[in-house]
């Protein structure tokens, strides 16, 4: 239980997408005109992420690390198949989200007509590829702590999204230098904000 | 044919040479920022980063130019995915290969340009439209762009925050040392990174006026 809650404060405040590993930029610069559309993209973003990072989690654990696909046989103990993680983990990311959509537009109408138009975004997000290759990395004991994870990064880009839309909602009155207006404010405050969440670094549990 | 275009007519150039200054990928057109700022802390690793990038989008771009015509357009995004990752495990495993420590450094940013927004942007936008030719080289001249972003964003973290080019100590071998200065410890860290494209947008802008954004 300790363990899980240290990967989940870990994976909002220090590993933070976007300010540590700046993962999502495209979507997060795209989107975060205003406060609402910011928090929407954030939710579909966390639930994109509770799906795929533990899907992808049992395809490297049981189809391809080193020795995965012994419960084939002995024959299979030393396959290693690890080379093709991304082109796997892309597929499973592109049609969980197809999925996940329909799903979502049976079942939920309403969920769908807010998540919507963010959904087939999502598929390119640098955020969601990123949660699963840093969970290979990061080589978690079982599925629980592979679940948290994603929960926690999603967490985390949604706080950062809907921090910045704040924060330029408010700009739109302040003078600021013409070549600045618009994009390069954006870098420089994300850059800030980045600073200030590095004050959580010397955080361990 | 008497109509055929020279290889290197003013509108091909173009195709090249835009992307670097007016059509930036990272400054103007606000693509492939993702994957891209987090392995500038040294100008070793951005270098290599943005020739992998030159690589997979030149080649991507021939490649969907190539079969533009026979892939329903339904399927196209998987296709586009199955064409860039592709490459871009060939990247991964000849940096593996021969680079070793930089692959380490890189580590999951290499795979990060699959989702690398300006590779399917340019996918979608130019190679689904055009003929091999000027698709290498819209290819190239984008990732060129977003190459020597990386590369100015590199060269200056790793020279302010490290005293370093390339691993080389320039600082200390100039003297500067001597007279008090000491190296930003700050500059390593990563939001600096987004600072110095701030900045680099901000010089940019300032010099080629019609840029600038109304709000």
């Amino acid at each position: 239980m300790e363990n899980l809650i240290n990967i989940f404060v870990k994976s909002i405040f220090i590993d933070n997408m976007i300010f540590a590993y700046f993962l999502g930029m495209c979507s997060y610069l795209a989107v975060s005109k205003t406060v609402k559309t910011s928090f929407g993209l954030g939710i579909a973003v966390i639930f994109v992420l509770v799906i795929t990072v533990p899907v992808d989690y049992l395809i490297e654990n049981y189809l391809l690390k080193e020795g995965a696909l012994i419960w084939l046989g002995e024959g299979f103990a030393d396959v290693d198949l690890s080379f093709l993680s991304f082109i796997m983990f892309i597929a499973v990311i592109a049609s969980m989200v197809q999925l996940v959509e329909m799903v979502i537009e049976k079942f939920s109408p309403a969920l769908y007509n807010s998540l919507g138009i963010f959904l087939p975004l999502i598929a390119v997000n640098c955020a969601i590829l990123g949660g699963s290759l840093f969970m290979q990395q990061k080589e978690f004991l079982n599925i629980t702590e592979a679940v948290t994870y994603g929960l926690g990064s999603g967490i985390g880009w949604l706080l950062a999204i809907i921090g910045i839309a704040a924060i330029r909602e408010k700009i739109r009155y302040s003078n600021v230098p013409a070549p600045l207006r618009g994009l390069g404010i954006t870098f420089i405050i994300t850059g800030l904000m980045g600073i200030a969440f590095m004050s959580f670094m010397g955080i361990s549990l | 044919m008497t109509d055929k275009e020279p290889l290197f007519s003013t509108k091909n150039l173009k195709l090249l040479t835009t992307p670097l200054n007016n059509e930036n990928p990272i400054t103007v057109q606000v693509l492939g920022i993702c994957s891209a700022l987090a392995v500038t802390t040294k100008l070793e690793p951005s270098v290599v980063m943005a020739i992998s990038v030159v690589f997979v989008l030149a080649v991507s771009n021939v490649v969907i130019s190539l079969i533009r015509n026979m892939v329903p357009p339904r399927i196209r995004i998987i296709v586009q995915l199955t064409v860039i990752a592709t490459l871009v495990i060939l990247v991964d495993q000849i940096l593996k290969a021969f680079a070793y420590e930089v692959s380490k450094q890189l580590s999951v940013f290499v795979g990060l340009i699959i989702t690398n927004c300006i590779i399917m942007g340019r996918l979608e936008a130019f190679a689904l439209g055009n003929k091999p030719w000027p698709s290498l080289l819209d290819g190239i001249g984008n990732s060129a762009g977003y190459g020597i972003i990386l590369v100015i964003v590199g060269f200056f973290r790793e020279l302010l925050g490290a005293g370093e080019l390339w691993g080389y100590p320039v600082l200390e071998k100039i003297g500067i040392y001597n007279f008090g200065y000491e190296d930003n410890g700050l500059m390593i860290l990563s939001p600096m990174a987004l600072i110095v494209v701030g900045i680099i947008i901000w010089v940019q802008r300032s010099k080629n006026r019609e840029l600038i954004e109304e709000s």
